[in-house]
């Protein structure tokens, strides 16, 4: 272990304060010893386990086959041992370094400048034993994670502090940027709110059903559960783990973004740059709308690429606050794309022969910064794009709509799921649309990027620190 | 496209005329262009190879059971069909078209569904020039057009190899010019 220097200290900075490690002076570091029991997860446990029970319980097989449990259970060990020997990282010249494997050796490198955010995951099994594991996101190019899996927590929470504080170019024992509290979700509601969603109605229906009928032939309900009792688990399991990812879910601002912490059994604390959202959308189901709740989802910019680590990106895109009420919501859109426009305009009445679920909810508005479009049949959807995000505009004008003298305008976005529809709007209106969108868009891209030249975030940190 | 003052038109004439001034007061672009015409005669020997083909699938099936009469009525109901996708493709391939202007480039497309998409020059991650087999026959490529929004993608099919070369390096140079991020 090195003494603790950190040469990325800039000079005239305040001495760091005592150290909880030493790591960041540049030596190579090695993860926490039970990493690979934790990365290897449950299955790995289980077979052990069942391995384990034979050798220790009174009545022994025979020799050989002790003989093979107790060569499986070595050849686990020493692969672990192995693949915990072999992985390493170490901060050197502004640069994080990872590296790992025996035969197929990897490096991997983090520059601190470009770091957006540091994500803190901790699964059920290192919660067990206190661990956590680092994701660290960095800006541009694949937007693929580095990932230090795992540390112990205090020692996770305390290096994410400082990366974060290297990157920003301040002394690296500044603490953890402050953040803001916005909003917590309570369980009960969510609790509620899952079981108002479509999987969860099917579910209650089955139940249902399925009571009554043991009501009425318990010959044949016993036999119906024999049938479906692998779907119904499935359900349960999906409805579960909504509810596991989603628990007690808080929203956070902070100066790099917003801080979403949430779980049950597994617990996340995933950061969602401001920067590199392309558009969230609020949704009202109709099975909440007695209690005036909606969901809120945010895309952002995402590569086409596979992976563990991409899907729990993608989940964390998915939900920004998974139920709410309308207030809360307006609070945080507003805290994400501050100043939308509030003025919508309606289609053309004749969208009605058009879409004539759609018709209520169509509607469409933008000032220079934003456009929102609602839309939905049964639901509610809005959706709202920054204009510096789009990146094209499509007119689309299908048979219907072309009898009826309507047009579609698309606003495409680099995100995901959402992107946003003015829909069935006359054609003359749609014209200019097409004409006016985006220079609009260029406009609105032009101002974004002088704002981002002198970022406000830095400065503010900078300030706080002093 | 000339514009044409509108009521001098009368007859079928006139809603075709009237898309067009729609279509000019849409995108402000006066200058479309459109694919090769040698695409044209590509998508007619496409049809024309799918058609002979059934044919002499119906033909021989039919022949095979024995049934003349409903040999002769395959027959004529496939060339039939081969006529008509002949008159669907010629539409559509005049619905194509492209116009570059300052700062974006318009692509329009289809007949059912029409699509007139605007891509800024500083919106294109890179550009794609590729052409198979057949089109390479015709001395024909394809244009995409690649950003970082999957929906946006937007495709030129059926230009001239040199037009194509052309239109590759102008909305590579012009997408340098304009470059920004997401």
């Amino acid at each position: 272990v090195s003494e603790p220097t950190a040469p990325e200290l800039p000079a005239g900075s305040p001495s760091p304060a005592p150290q909880a490690f030493a790591g960041l002076g540049g030596d190579w570091q090695r993860l926490h010893p039970l990493s690979p029991l934790v990365r290897a997860g449950r299955g790995v446990i289980a077979i052990v386990v069942v391995l384990l029970i034979p050798l220790l319980s009174s009545q022994r097989g025979s020799l050989s086959s002790d003989l093979i449990h107790i060569g499986v259970l070595l050849a686990v060990f020493v692969f672990g041992v192995i693949s915990w020997l072999v992985t390493r990282w170490r901060v050197e010249g502004g640069v994080l370094r990872v590296e790992s494997g025996l035969i197929r050796r990897t490096s991997e490198r983090f520059p601190l400048g470009q770091i957006q955010a540091i994500d803190t995951v901790r699964p059920g099994l290192a919660r067990v034993f206190d661990l956590a594991e680092l994701r660290i996101r960095v800006a541009g190019g694949s937007g693929r994670a580095g990932r230090l899996a795992y540390l112990t927590a205090a020692e996770a929470e305390t290096l994410r502090a400082r990366l974060l504080a290297l990157s920003h170019g301040v002394a690296e024992a500044t603490p953890a940027p402050p953040e803001q509290a916005l909003l917590t979700v309570p369980p009960g509601r969510l609790l509620l709110s899952i079981l108002l969603t479509g999987t969860g109605l099917a579910l209650e229906l089955t139940l249902g059903g399925l009571l009554v009928l043991a009501i009425l032939a318990p010959g044949a309900a016993a036999a119906a559960i024999s049938v479906g009792a692998v779907g119904l688990f499935g359900l349960v399991i999906g409805l579960f783990r909504r509810f596991n990812g989603d628990y007690r879910l808080t929203v956070a601002s902070a100066a790099d973004g917003l801080r979403l912490r949430s779980g049950l059994v597994e617990t996340s604390a995933e950061t969602i740059p401001r920067g590199r959202i392309q558009a969230i959308r609020m949704v009202e189901p109709l099975a909440w709308r007695p209690f005036g709740w909606c969901r809120l989802e945010v895309d952002v910019a995402s590569q086409k690429s596979k992976g563990r680590q991409d899907r729990n990106q993608a989940k964390a895109a998915r939900a920004l606050l998974p139920v709410g009420s309308r207030a809360q919501a307006a609070r945080l859109v507003d805290s994400v794309f501050p100043g939308l426009p509030d003025e919508r305009c309606a289609p053309p009445a004749r969208a009605r022969w058009k879409s004539p679920l759609r018709f209520r909810y169509l509607s469409w508005g933008a000032n220079d910064r934003y456009a929102v479009t609602t839309s939905g049949r049964l639901r509610r959807v809005t959706d709202w794009v920054p204009l510096a995000k789009v990146q094209s505009v499509r007119q689309v004008e299908g048979p219907v709509q072309r009898r009826l003298r309507l047009s579609s305008i698309h606003l495409d976005t680099a995100g995901r799921r959402v992107h946003a529809v003015v829909r069935d709007r006359d054609r003359a209106e749609a014209a200019q649309l097409l004409r006016e969108l985006p220079n609009r868009c260029r406009q609105a891209r032009q101002v974004e990027d002088r704002r981002r030249v002198a970022p406000a975030r830095d400065q503010d940190i900078r300030d706080r620190c002093r | 496209v000339s514009r044409v003052a509108e009521p001098a038109v009368r007859g079928p004439l006139r809603s075709i005329v009237a898309r067009m001034i729609d279509e000019d007061a849409n995108t402000g672009a006066s200058s479309w262009s459109s694919p090769s015409p040698r695409l044209r005669v590509l998508r007619r020997y496409e049809v024309a190879a799918g058609t002979l083909a059934s044919l002499t699938l119906v033909i021989a099936a039919t022949l095979a059971a024995g049934a003349t009469a409903v040999a002769v009525a395959g027959a004529v109901a496939v060339i039939a069909a081969g006529a008509l996708a002949d008159v669907v493709a010629a539409r559509r391939v005049r619905a194509w078209g492209y116009a570059e202007r300052a700062d974006d480039l318009l692509v329009r497309r289809g007949v059912m569904f029409r699509r007139t998409s605007v891509i800024p020059y500083g919106r294109m991650q890179y550009v794609e020039v590729t052409a198979g087999p057949f089109e390479r026959a015709f001395g024909l490529a394809t244009v995409q057009m690649h950003t970082a929004a999957a929906a946006s993608d937007a495709r030129i099919p059926g230009l001239h190899a040199v037009e194509a070369a052309r239109l590759r390096d102008q909305l590579t140079s012009l997408g340098e010019a304009h470059a920004m991020g997401l």
